[in-house]
């Protein structure tokens, strides 16, 4: 018996098999910034104009090129993001004096309950707005909270895909401020 | 002028008065990745806040969608639109539906026309043959 290829049918079934893999690609987490990281490559930090929370007008990590900058992803309806909000606040109040900064990416919040959430903490770092996570996304990030160090070059140092604590920031910051842009 | 102010008025009250069961089966958790009206996490009781406030300002369902959006961003719509990539979510399943059908048509064309599928015919009976049968069937 002759085998039939029905040339419709089979581009029908490819075009479907290539939509069912770009799914699953699509939908894993990158690790290439978290590999790169741990092994002691500086990768540059993505860069995006983004609105910001407190204030009309745009900014960007360009913006801080010269200083270290703990970058901050957090929501406020995330509960870990309260709980570590208290030693962000007072890291940046202790690394400004050194050419240093904690910088929020408010993400995927609305904006009326992020203002609340910083007022409610007395904390006075500025934040960024990432509504949608697209730039989030270029940094992999997958939840909250998550932070990266920003050298004085723009270069990603240190990251970390949970809350913070004081003995990771130690561990990072000290050097990072020693060092020359 | 007093005339169209009260016919105003009445097209306002009789505007159906948007509400929550109306919208969040047509917006989605934006971290959970599923549709407001199943999710339970804290964005989407925080989303059904943002609503429920719209809601209360006196905002239509279209002008809580558009403050939705310019809060969470398009993907926080059900409805992905037609804008820029977004059209391949629609013409995508088009095109796959209608290759199908050319498959299938294809197909029964083939399967109707196909030489192999149709049983021989046997070869004719020589004259010999021929006589034999009739004698046969005669006697």
């Amino acid at each position: 018996m002759r085998l039939r290829v029905f040339w419709p049918v089979t581009v029908a079934a490819a075009a479907l098999v290539g939509l069912l893999a770009y799914g699953l690609v699509a939908k894993r987490s990158d690790t290439t910034l978290d590999e790169a990281v741990a092994n002691g490559a500086r990768p540059a930090a993505p860069i995006a104009s983004l609105p910001w929370l407190h204030t009309g007008g745009q900014g960007s990590l360009a913006d801080y090129k010269g200083k270290v900058v703990v970058l901050n992803v957090w929501a406020s309806w995330c509960d870990p993001c309260r709980e570590e909000v208290p030693l962000l606040q007072k890291t940046h109040e202790k690394i400004e004096p050194q050419g240093g900064l904690v910088l929020g990416l408010d993400t995927q919040d609305a904006s009326n309950k992020a203002l609340a959430f910083l007022k409610e903490r007395d904390a006075t770092f500025l934040s960024l707005r990432d509504r949608d996570r697209a730039y989030g996304r270029e940094f992999g990030v997958t939840g909250y909270p998550e932070t990266f160090i920003i050298d004085r070059s723009g270069r990603i140092a240190a990251m970390r895909r949970f809350p913070v604590t004081q003995e990771w920031l130690d561990q990072h910051l000290p050097k990072l401020l020693a060092e020359q842009a | 002028m007093k005339l169209f102010a009260a016919f105003a008025v009445v097209l306002a009250l009789a505007a159906p008065q948007a509400s929550l069961p109306d919208i969040e089966d047509e917006v989605m958790c934006v971290e959970c990745g599923t549709v407001l009206s199943v999710s339970s996490s804290p964005v989407a009781q925080q989303e059904r806040d943002f609503i429920r406030e719209q809601i209360a300002a006196g905002r239509d369902k279209e002008q809580i969608k558009q403050a939705l959006v310019a809060e969470y961003g398009e993907e926080v719509l059900a409805d992905p639109g037609t804008g820029g990539f977004n059209l391949t979510l629609w013409l995508v399943p088009i095109v796959i539906v209608l290759l199908a059908v050319a498959g299938i048509g294809v197909a029964y064309k083939r399967w109707r026309g196909a030489p192999e599928d149709e049983p021989e015919l046997p070869p004719p009976l020589s004259p010999e043959d021929a006589r034999r049968l009739d004698a046969e069937l005669g006697g």
